[in-house]
């Protein structure tokens, strides 16, 4: 099994028709991942072509809004490709069309905006009390089940299906993980994004993989600022019983230094990579140095069995 | 960005925050004549970026104009923790009865924004939060609906301000609140707010950091940006688009995407250990969509830096495959010509891996080496970096 996405998972793309759209949606079609559709509303009524994975034509409807894409291909997944300046009420629409998984691609998004969307998701709460619309990202690689779907614009062909999940903030140090760690393969690997405030958490996808029958072990790559990973690192001690390799990226950062992410900052005695891989460790995260040390030590996990 | 103390004022002012006035000077002339056009007492501030300048004799209370001039002589060019002081801020004289704090920010851990306030201002407010954390409230702010009354009256209420100071503090509270929402702030800080003699609310402090992600709505937030204090180096970058950040070693480094780059600091950092412990020049990301113009931007930058000995590009060929990474490196070896003069390590993987690979071979550049893993390339850089120090 995968988490949050599978194969059955029926996507539409807002900004379908724009540069980045219009690439991704090859690419995510290509990967097998069942694109319905797409929004914009100035070409609502037109279609896109593009090809199956088998190289078949598909022709893609555009629809004028997101409410009116699900109603028509019972959509339950959407990626957004659009601009930051709109992506605040791109989010929204979604999210009022209560789509289940939303991930949010763009880079750039001011912060206020996304606590915005995100205050609007956690306002939209289903019976369970939870919010009927889970957000992954904004400045992120999106998630990718090896094998079954795509939903972002991570390489499909890094590795195939396997054993392990993994949640990150980066987007090509998930590649170079995945990648390291190709023979033992995927479960569903996330990229929640380097901003502020974002959507899906570590704790989250943590929470999801733990629950997973088929994740046999979870690989969580944090990065300096912020406390993300010292809270995962407590959840990690309460609730997951499943082993987990841990990767931190910023050891050599300067202080008061933001390393290309917005939330990549190291504030004072706060945020370092240091804290965060003592934090891990204490909760029984065995923490690698390097990309190659962290994915000798997960080897050795299942040598060890 | 972070703001000055005199640029936040001027937000405040916008934005009808009651504050006094206050002329920012870079010379004593020009803070003699700010002083004589306010009037009476003064104080002349250092503007700098960096708390506990108090302290440090960077604050000081003029009587007169002359006086002003004196302290801004003082006062301009000191060193203030590491940062030298460019501009004084000559600033009115106020009546103060009694200090507060308030602070918005954003909240990241709650995905949210939290007010802080309290009626004992003027002092550190993480002493405060430590020392006596009861006297300072704490409200949580919905980013979908800022600091409306309601929500300034709960702060205040929480801060346990008397009635009467309450009802004059509330409207102050609302408009930093639009200080905050209208400028796309992170953190919008007034320590201390004040009462004056005469019961009067004024922010005499504040401290204001903007986003950056949120300049293309602000057309005048570029105009904030202190070009004095940046690096040569890092402004060149910047021209370029390049998320450049300048450190303190001698091997050049060059990624795609933020994580891997500082992945690939620390890995070059500990092989630096084995070799003469040198270390990381800078973070460059070259991005997703490395163009071969990117990469020569960005080469161009690192080759110019007299502290870079050798040069890892460390790319991870995802969106943008790796041939169009080798082709990059390439060109911009040709753009660059006989002004690149440093070894260049060069590891690729991912999409087009082996087609990367066998441009690198073709051109045969002799100063380009290609390493198989991250961690080779990175002990390879470091080597040369030493060999050549």
């Amino acid at each position: 099994m995968s988490i949050f996405l599978n194969k059955d998972s029926k996507v539409i793309v807002q900004g379908i028709t724009g540069g980045e759209g219009t690439k991704h949606t090859a690419r995510m079609l290509a990967a097998g991942t069942n694109v319905l559709g797409g929004v914009n509303a100035r070409k609502a009524g037109t279609t896109v072509n593009h090809q199956d994975k088998d190289g078949n034509a598909v022709e893609l409807p555009v629809f004028g809004s997101v409410s009116e894409a699900v109603q028509e291909t019972g959509a339950n997944a959407s990626i957004v490709f659009v601009p930051p300046a709109f992506c605040k009420d791109a989010v929204i629409e979604a999210i009022d069309a209560e789509v289940p998984l939303v991930v949010v691609i763009t880079e750039g998004i001011p912060v206020q905006d996304s606590a915005e969307f995100w205050a609007h998701a956690k306002a939209n709460t289903g019976a369970d009390g939870k919010p009927k619309t889970r957000i992954i990202g904004p400045n992120c690689p999106g998630i990718i089940s090896p094998e079954e779907s795509l939903l972002g614009i991570t390489p499909a062909n890094i590795t195939g299906k396997g054993k392990l999940g993994l949640v990150s903030k980066s987007g090509t140090l998930t590649y170079q993980m995945m990648y390291e760690l190709r023979d033992l393969g995927f479960t569903t690997a996330i990229g929640i994004g380097g901003d502020p405030v974002i959507g899906t958490t570590h704790i989250d996808a943590l929470e999801a993989f733990e629950a997973d029958p088929e994740t046999e072990a979870i690989v969580m790559i944090g990065e300096i600022g912020g406390d993300a990973e010292e809270r995962a690192a407590e959840f990690i001690k309460a609730n997951v019983t499943k082993p987990v390799v841990g990767y931190v990226a910023g050891f050599t950062a300067p202080e008061g230094k933001t390393m290309g992410h917005a939330g990549a900052i190291v504030s004072g005695s706060s945020g370092t990579a240091q804290a965060k891989k003592e934090a891990l460790e204490a909760a029984g995260v065995k923490v690698g140095k390097t990309p190659s040390e962290t994915a000798q030590l997960m080897r050795e996990i299942f040598e060890g069995k | 960005m972070d703001l000055f103390e005199y640029q936040a004022r001027d937000l405040f002012e916008k934005h009808g925050v009651p504050v006094l006035a206050g002329i920012v000077a870079t010379t004593p002339e020009e803070a003699k004549a700010a002083a004589e056009k306010i009037g009476g007492v003064t104080v002349v501030k250092a503007q700098v970026k960096v708390g506990g300048r108090g302290k440090a004799g960077g604050v000081k209370v003029a009587k007169t104009a002359d006086e002003a001039y004196e302290y801004a002589q003082q006062i301009l060019g000191m060193d203030i923790k590491g940062h030298t002081v460019h501009r004084v801020m000559i600033a009115q004289g106020a009546d103060i009865a009694e200090e507060y704090y308030f602070s918005v920010l954003l909240d990241r851990a709650n995905r949210s924004y939290l007010a802080m306030c309290s009626v004992e201002g003027g002092m550190e407010i993480e002493q405060l939060a430590v020392e006596r954390p009861d006297a300072l409230a704490r409200v949580d702010v919905n980013p979908a609906e800022g600091i409306t009354e309601a929500k300034a009256r709960e702060i205040v209420e929480q801060a346990k301000f008397d009635a009467e100071t309450a009802e004059k503090v509330v409207p102050v509270l609302v408009k930093l609140g639009e200080v905050y929402t209208k400028e796309d702030a992170t953190l919008v800080e007034v320590n201390p707010l004040v009462k004056t003699g005469d019961g009067e609310i004024l922010a005499l402090d504040g401290k204001v950091s903007l986003d950056d992600n949120a300049e293309f709505r602000h057309e005048d937030h570029a105009a904030l940006a202190d070009k004095s204090s940046a690096d040569p180096l890092e402004e060149k970058a910047k021209e370029n688009d390049l998320n450049y950040v300048k450190l303190d070693g001698e091997v050049g480094i060059i990624g795609n995407g933020a994580g891997l780059v500082m992945s690939t600091l620390d890995v070059v950092a500990y092989a630096g250990e084995k070799h003469g412990d040198v270390k990381p020049a800078n973070f460059l990301d070259i991005g997703g969509g490395a163009s071969a113009e990117v990469m020569a931007a960005g080469l161009d930058v690192i080759l110019n830096d007299p502290q870079v000995k050798s040069v890892f590009v460390n790319v991870f060929g995802g969106i943008t495959a790796c041939d169009a990474v080798a082709n990059g490196i390439v060109k911009a070896l040709d753009i660059l010509g006989d002004s690149a003069t440093k070894p260049i390590v060069v590891r690729l993987d991912g999409n087009n891996v082996e087609e990367g690979r066998q441009i690198l071979r073709e051109a045969n550049h002799p100063l380009v080496t290609s390493a198989d893993t991250m961690d080779s390339g990175a002990d390879k850089a470091a080597e040369l970096a030493h060999s050549a120090k």
